[in-house]
């Protein structure tokens, strides 16, 4: 079916009655080419991507609960490109492309709104790493600007530039960057993977992996043995509990991060905002909710929610940029469990197990990067080569010592 | 989160700050015929359990110790605290 | 006159009026009112519009699950949006408006999408306004933005303020309804400490809602009397106007203290405060929620929870309407009816779902068995009920009662899963509660009065707390009920979510699209995505999808709930931690005199630091940095360096320890002597440089820059504590204990001979460069003195105890007099620091190895340190690595610019043909150009080629040409001096 307002208009006049299914919900064949593990954004990207650029269709998405369960339906839904180093801006800035061409591409609004991201500049030295990771994104084709605090003045006047304990000294804006309705894109990729033949199974946990002499040959899950001739680990939170069953040790620690949405409110924020002397990132959704977050509790955890202490910092940070959101109240708080890696940055990748691939270690910021992971793991899993944006994001990279840090904070991952 | 210092008591985890796996202590030899393989395990690899995680916290609002933390990483329940000092020549570190 | 509605009875004081408005209109109430309540009273039935068709709304509920009369409070910057008139206390002067309409209440604009609703189901966005691409940012989403959202913020700075605190306990009692104060009795008799913690600013729960009675007096009579006994009590505290929001782990719990909302003023006061509790265990008796029953058009004002209308009566001495029906499908709801008739209000129907006997006699009312409400009429207000069976009752207002949902909502916080109980027909908390919680009454599924009263005192038991006393005796009224969810033969809209104008029809949409799993649902719909969280809407619409699916409510899914358990202000979770007071400050110890002596000041981490000492007829902080660089390379200046971290280090492996945390050798280090170490994070990474000076056999002083001092201290422990836990040696932080300068130029030796007592040496040959020792200054007071230099000049660092920081500033100037002496700031320190080539910040960025900043050599391989294995892997020792070196621009008069990258003459600007990037770059005044040190592939082999810097963020690129790091002299001839 083919969603269009004349659609809409057609169903309303007839009660509605005509839509169909956005997906089939398909029983596990015994066989498949490619089983994806975890329906989240990249899984069903993945199989998306495969269905429609390598016309692979043979292909299952094995997920646990319920698609887009995991972290692509409780981020903070911003898009952007803003990355400094050569492993990672040019992947960032095909995923903004594509995320620029996603809806008509495939067939569903995901609301992606190129509202802008602004990064606010407290200090000289902030400044220069913003020039240079700014030029950075110039070099790869992304758009960057330096405003300065006079334009920013202009432009966003409730912030406080004149009581401030760290001075807005400037920012730098991407403009193509913004938001996108997180759950949509999950929902859009599956209804345009299943559309393809892909089978989306739901309630379907994966408890092994049938591994023969280095080979991987197909999964067990709770819904009976399935076999592929690959299968692509896709379940970034999950990816050291997954990994686990397949006898490997990953360079990666499972961590919540904590988001939290205001009570709805008349528009009060253009774009996405990010202070840049403590912990806090906003946006205001099409809903009217402030939606933001900080950092990461800090401590390993699968348990999908956090603690006061983070809470509270995160106020205070929006506190300190814009103390007119005062009174707008906390509606929901909710965690997440990130794939936090060793240097910050994720792997798409073969393992050392024929057969089986991995996709996983985004950290906090895997959701903007959904259109770019499901397109390149595609790639790798359909042509065993990896995508040419995605060559750094190997798993043997640390003991090459070939780092993608792009905070420069070493391999703690709690600090990325 | 409350964690037991076994010096001081019941603190607030936010006097402490995080370091990460247990195994961070078991530090390897550098003169070790692996020792390239040894360290990037050491450095990059991660159990990461669901499940009782032995990870080091620091008192850095205190004493200053560092502290093994026996925690389940799915409901955050600590089961045990030790100093890490003890833990590490228990472990077989000295000089 | 105005009070239409007010009738007897009620806990308000009625010998207060007070006055108030709402969109302009004066309207008068009392003392002990809300503001829905007063509302009521008043006659205003319509109060806010639905967040999606505008639909015109009422009061809905007595409480904090209230979906629909959401108002903005106050005016100017203390404009509050999206309030529950229910929960807001009335005070004199309130000013209240409607909200979410275009134009006026009655008649708001945006009521059009009302009418285009068919075309606007579940979902509809999803599918639509894909065509042009960039009619998405530019008109459809503005539309719907301005049109979506509730309440608006003022914009100006929130003009109160907000604090936190602490509390400990023994047990804390999460609602003072009568299950809640029978624990907090229970335990308070026992000796041991209680909180008692209550939304309501009068504690009673339901206690003051009803005509039940406990020990023979009236129920709110009774609470009032136990919660006097609690309030005698020392180890008792009582928090009204306290909501328990958040269950967070090993006995924390989050609360909001709400002092000053229910005042016309806070007088300076906070407004409300943050409180974290911290309890041994807690007792959750929070009560339960009415649910209604979907119906055609439920949603106009005047269709109201059952509870919440004879709470109206029973608290408020409110009738809700002057007609008022019962619409139910349990006994409950038959409270309600008798409530009203016995405060004189006509009740003209009680109709129960239910073919079964009446519940009790309600005087006047007919009672409709076997029946259900199907449609309603008045667009601004209810008119007219129809039922199935087509009979027509004119009222004003239809009590509903689906059953009632327990509050389960805190036992969810750390993940636990509700149970369903057949039995309520609802979700009762599960096993995996929070450790350290109970729960009781009404939200453990004890739904009567008796068994409520009854609960609170043995789950307070269980916990070992027991009270000897009797049990108060009450009945149990009765509760039975057979759960209707909707009423299916309803032909028009039927609402599950009204705030957020969810229907029934949406979530059969939903199931149709595939949209089944709760998850899903909520997403898909947005149900339960509003202000109440889905309150009263979550388990009725749970209920339709499970009609659908054909499955059981329990089999289709439950809904957790997240903190928190109502809206908390981001100011009260920030606290006093804003504005200036955002982080604290900390400041040197020569802070006062730099403020005297026109110091400009700029935050580095927390510190505040000079940056520069502006004089009379500078024009610009150009002019003041260039003069402090001239006069200190020319003679002398002085700058406070005390944010270096520093770290005294002493015992007998202290030597060891040394050579094992700095890549370079410390072992062979004489006493008397300083050295530059440079550290590296154990993944080989350079992590941090300073110097470290060996002050006797056994003791040895480090410093850190002041961006690491706390980091480098944390890991030296973890080294000390983890990796070598027998080595003997101990660290102490000294940073804030020592005053530390640097006196550098030409003339600092002969300014430190007037300080420094005469009994020390200072000739280069006693105090050489790299030396160090213990002196004492100004005539005996004890001080550190190292030869170091970071300006490249002939230099010292000079350490007093912090305390006589400030005076040390003082002398110093005043002994350089003769010198023409300059402080500089941090500006200057910069510039010669980029003169000299030192790497500081900018290029120890946590992503450079000591190999890309030339000091490769320094990591020793004859020894273990932090880092050395895996410093030694292949792609950080490419050969083509990047290397710091030094730049000029070909045009002496361009100034470079830090964060340029460099790309090859004739190379394309793009990222294959990045070869590195300028991380700082300053105005030399020495050299009376602009100069810059950056990292460059194979840089210290490409000495002397011209290359472009190239800064696109800018629009600009200029020729620059490679030189050594070092612009000053080169030899180090000065510094030597």
């Amino acid at each position: 079916m083919r969603y269009s307002a004349f659609k809409i208009f057609r169903e309303g006049l007839t009660g509605n009655k005509g839509w169909t299914p956005a997906w089939r919900d398909p029983e596990p064949k015994p066989e498949y080419d490619i089983v994806i593990i975890g329906g989240g954004g990249h899984g069903l990207a993945t199989a998306y991507y495969l269905a429609k650029e390598f016309g692979l269709r043979n292909v299952a998405v094995l997920e646990k609960g319920w698609i887009g369960s995991g972290n692509v339906g409780r981020n903070t839904t911003i898009i952007r490109s803003n990355y400094l180093l050569p492993g990672n801006e040019p992947f960032y800035e095909m995923s903004l492309k594509l995320w620029e061409g996603l809806e008509q591409d495939f067939n569903y609004n995901a609301m992606v709104s190129q509202r802008s991201i602004l990064n606010l500049i407290h200090s000289d030295a902030q400044r220069d790493a913003f020039v240079r990771r700014a030029n950075a994104m110039f070099l790869a084709g992304a758009d960057a600007e330096l405003a300065d605090a006079d334009q920013l003045r202009a432009e966003l006047p409730f912030l406080d530039f004149d009581n401030a304990r760290f001075p807005i000294k400037g920012g730098l804006f991407q403009r193509r960057g913004g938001t996108v309705r997180h759950d949509a894109v999950a929902w859009g990729y599956a209804r345009g993977a299943d559309a393809r033949g892909v089978d989306i199974i739901q309630n379907c946990e994966v408890t092994g992996f049938d591994i023969e002499n280095g080979k991987c040959r197909g999964v067990e899950t709770t819904r009976g043995a399935i076999r592929a001739r690959k299968v692509a680990v896709c379940v970034a939170g999950s990816s050291g509990r997954v990994m686990a069953l397949a006898g490997m040790r990953l360079p990666i620690e499972s961590h919540v991060l904590q988001a939290f949405v205001t009570e709805g409110l008349k528009p009060v924020l253009p774009g996405v905002i990010t202070f840049g002397a403590g912990h806090f990132y906003v946006s205001q959704s099409d809903k009217g909710g402030l939606v933001f977050g900080g950092d990461i509790d800090g401590y390993n955890s699968y348990a999908q929610r956090g603690n006061l202490p983070v809470v509270e910092d995160v106020a205070e940070g929006g506190m300190a940029i814009m103390p007119m959101i005062g009174r707008a109240r906390l509606l929901r708080n909710w965690g997440g469990i990130m794939d936090m890696s060793m240097d910050g940055s994720p792997f798409i990748d073969r393992t050392h197990i024929d057969g089986l691939y991995f996709n996983g270690g985004w950290c906090y910021g895997g959701f903007k990067a959904t259109p770019a992971s499901g397109m390149c793991y595609a790639h790798l899993l359909a042509r065993d080569a990896p995508h040419p944006v995605a060559t750094e994001m190997r798993l043997d990279r640390f003991a090459r010592g070939h780092l993608i840090d792009e905070k420069g904070m070493g391999n703690q991952p709690n600090l990325h | 989160m409350i964690i037991h210092h076994p010096l001081l008591g019941p603190r607030d985890a936010a006097e402490f700050v995080y370091l990460g796996d247990a195994a961070l202590i078991d530090r390897p030899d550098w003169q070790a015929e692996n020792a390239a393989e040894a360290f990037h395990a050491y450095g990059y690899l991660r159990d990461n359990p669901a499940g009782v995680h032995q990870e080091l916290w620091y008192h850095e609002q205190g004493d200053r110790s560092w502290l093994v933390v026996t925690r389940n990483t799915v409901n955050h329940e600590i089961s045990r605290v030790e100093l890490a000092r003890d833990v590490a020549r228990a472990r077989g570190r000295g000089r | 006159m105005s009070q239409v509605n007010r009738i007897k009875g009620g806990l308000i004081d009625r010998s207060t009026e007070i006055s108030f408005s709402f969109n302009g209109k004066a309207m008068q109430g009392h003392p002990g009112d809300t503001l829905a309540s007063a509302l009521l009273a008043n006659g205003q039935r319509l109060v806010g519009r639905s967040f999606k068709y505008h639909r015109p709304r009422g009061i809905f509920t007595a409480g904090s699950e209230e979906p629909n009369a959401l108002v903005e409070l106050r005016k100017g910057a203390a404009q509050e949006p999206n309030t529950r008139a229910t929960v807001a206390e009335l005070f004199d002067g309130l000013e209240a408006r409607s909200q979410n309409h275009r134009g006026s209440l009655e008649f708001d604009l945006m009521a059009v999408t009302d009418l285009l609703s068919p075309f606007l189901s579940a979902g509809f966005y999803y599918k639509t306004f894909m065509w042009p691409r960039a009619f998405w940012e530019k008109l459809y989403e503005p539309a719907i933005r301005a049109s979506a959202g509730l309440g608006q913020l003022s914009m100006e700075e929130d003009p109160d303020c907000y604090d936190k605190g602490y509390l400990h306990c023994d047990l804390l009692v999460i609602g003072a309804g009568p299950a809640g104060l029978m624990a907090a009795r229970t335990a308070a008799r026992a000796g041991v400490r209680v909180i008692l913690a209550d939304e309501d600013f009068v504690m009673g729960g339901r206690l003051n809602a009803e005509t039940l009675e406990v020990d023979g007096m009236p129920g709110a009579d009774w609470a009032a009397t136990v919660v006097a006994e609690l309030a005698a009590m020392e180890n008792v505290r009582l928090m009204p106007r306290s909501t328990v929001y958040g269950a967070y782990d090993h006995g924390i719990y989050g609360m909001l203290e709400r002092c000053t909302d229910h005042l016309a003023f806070s007088g300076g006061k906070p407004r409300q405060v943050l409180w974290r509790v911290y309890s041994r265990h807690a007792v959750l008796a929070a009560g339960a929620t009415e649910r209604p029953i979907a119906f055609g058009n439920n949603d106009r004002p005047g269709v109201m929870l059952a509870g919440a209308v004879r709470a109206y009566a029973n608290r408020w001495g409110v009738a809700p309407g002057r007609r008022v029906a019962v619409f139910t499908n349990n006994d409950d709801g038959w409270r309600s009816a008798a409530d009203l008739v016995a405060k004189g209000v006509e009740v003209p129907a009680v109709i129960d779902t239910r073919d079964a006997p009446a519940v009790c006699d309600v005087h006047g009312a007919r009672h409709i068995r076997g029946a259900a409400v199907m449609d309603t009429k008045g667009r601004k207000g209810l008119r007219q009920i129809s039922l199935i069976d087509g009979q027509m009752i004119d009222v004003d207002c239809l009590a509903v009662s689906g059953g009632w949902n327990p509050n389960v909502h805190l036992t969810c916080h750390q993940r636990g899963r509700p149970e369903w109980r057949d039995d309520l027909a609802a979700f009762v908390p599960g096993r995996d509660l929070p450790p350290g919680m109970v729960v009781a009454g009404a939200a453990n599924g004890a739904m009567t009065l008796a068994a409520a009263l009854r609960d609170g005192v043995a789950v307070t038991e269980r916990l070992g707390y027991t009270d000897t006393g009797d049990l108060p005796r009450a009945e149990d009224e009765p509760r039975d009920g057979a759960p209707i969810w909707h009423v299916s033969q309803s032909r028009a809209r039927a609402w599950l979510d009204l705030q957020n104008d969810v229907t029934v029809k949406d979530v059969k949409q939903a199931h149709q699209e595939g949209f089944r799993s709760v998850e899903h649902l909520k997403r898909y719909t947005t149900l339960g995505m509003a202000t109440d969280q889905g309150k009263t809407a979550n388990i009725p619409a749970l209920a339709v999808m499970a009609e659908c699916t054909g499955k059981t409510i329990p089999e289709t899914g439950t809904t957790i709930f997240r903190p928190p358990y109502t809206p908390v202000p981001i100011g009260a979770l920030a606290g006093r931690a804003r504005g200036r007071d955002f982080r604290p400050y900390r400041l040197t110890p020569s802070h006062r005199w730099a403020e005297a002596n026109g110091a400009t000041f700029v935050e580095v981490g927390n510190w505040l630091r000079a940056q520069w000492f502006a004089r009379e007829g500078e024009q610009g902080w150009r002019d003041s940095v260039d003069r402090e660089v001239l006069m200190t390379r020319r003679s002398v200046g002085i700058c406070d360096v005390t944010t270096l971290g520093k770290i005294d280090i002493q015992g007998r492996d202290a030597g060891e320890f040394l050579n094992r945390v700095y890549c370079n050798g410390f072992a062979t280090l004489a006493v008397g002597r300083v050295r530059y170490g440079l550290m590296l994070r154990e993944d080989g990474i350079a992590y941090d440089d300073g110097t470290t000076a060996r002050m006797g056999e056994h003791h040895y002083v480090m410093t850190t820059t002041t961006a690491n001092a706390v980091t480098v201290f944390r890991r030296l422990e973890f080294a000390r504590q983890c990796l070598w836990p027998d080595l003997d040696v101990h660290l102490i932080s000294t940073t804030d204990g020592w005053a530390q300068f640097a006196v550098a130029g030409p003339n600092a030796r002969n300014l430190l001979r007037k300080v420094v007592d005469k009994a020390h040496d200072l000739s280069n040959e006693a105090f050489p460069f790299m030396g160090c020792g213990e002196v004492t200054v100004c005539g005996g007071m004890p001080a550190r003195l190292f030869r170091i230099s970071f300006s490249g000049e002939l230099a010292y660092e000079v350490a007093v105890p912090a305390r006589f920081g400030n005076a040390m500033m003082g002398v110093l100037m005043e002994a350089g007099r003769e010198f023409d002496a300059v402080p500089y700031g941090t500006e200057a320190l910069g510039v010669m620091r980029i003169e000299k080539g030192h790497a500081a910040g900018n290029e120890l960025n946590g992503q450079t190895t000591a190999h890309n900043l030339g000091m490769g050599r320094m990591v020793s391989r004859k020894k273990d340190c932090i880092g050395n294995v895996l410093s030694h892997r292949p792609e950080l020792l490419r050969e083509d690595a990047v290397k710091l070196v030094g730049f000029r621009p070909v045009n002496r008069d361009t100034g470079l610019i830090a964060g340029s990258h460099f790309i090859g003459q004739g190379d394309a600007v793009m990222m294959d043909n990045d070869q590195g990037w300028m991380s700082s770059v300053a105005y030399s005044p020495s050299l009376g150009h602009s100069i810059g040190l950056g990292f460059l592939k194979r840089g210290d082999a490409r000495l002397g080629e011209i290359l472009r810097a190239v800064s696109p963020v800018h629009g600009r690129e200029m020729e620059v040409e490679v030189v050594p790091a070092h612009f000053i002299d080169p030899e180090g001839e000065r510094l030597r001096g």
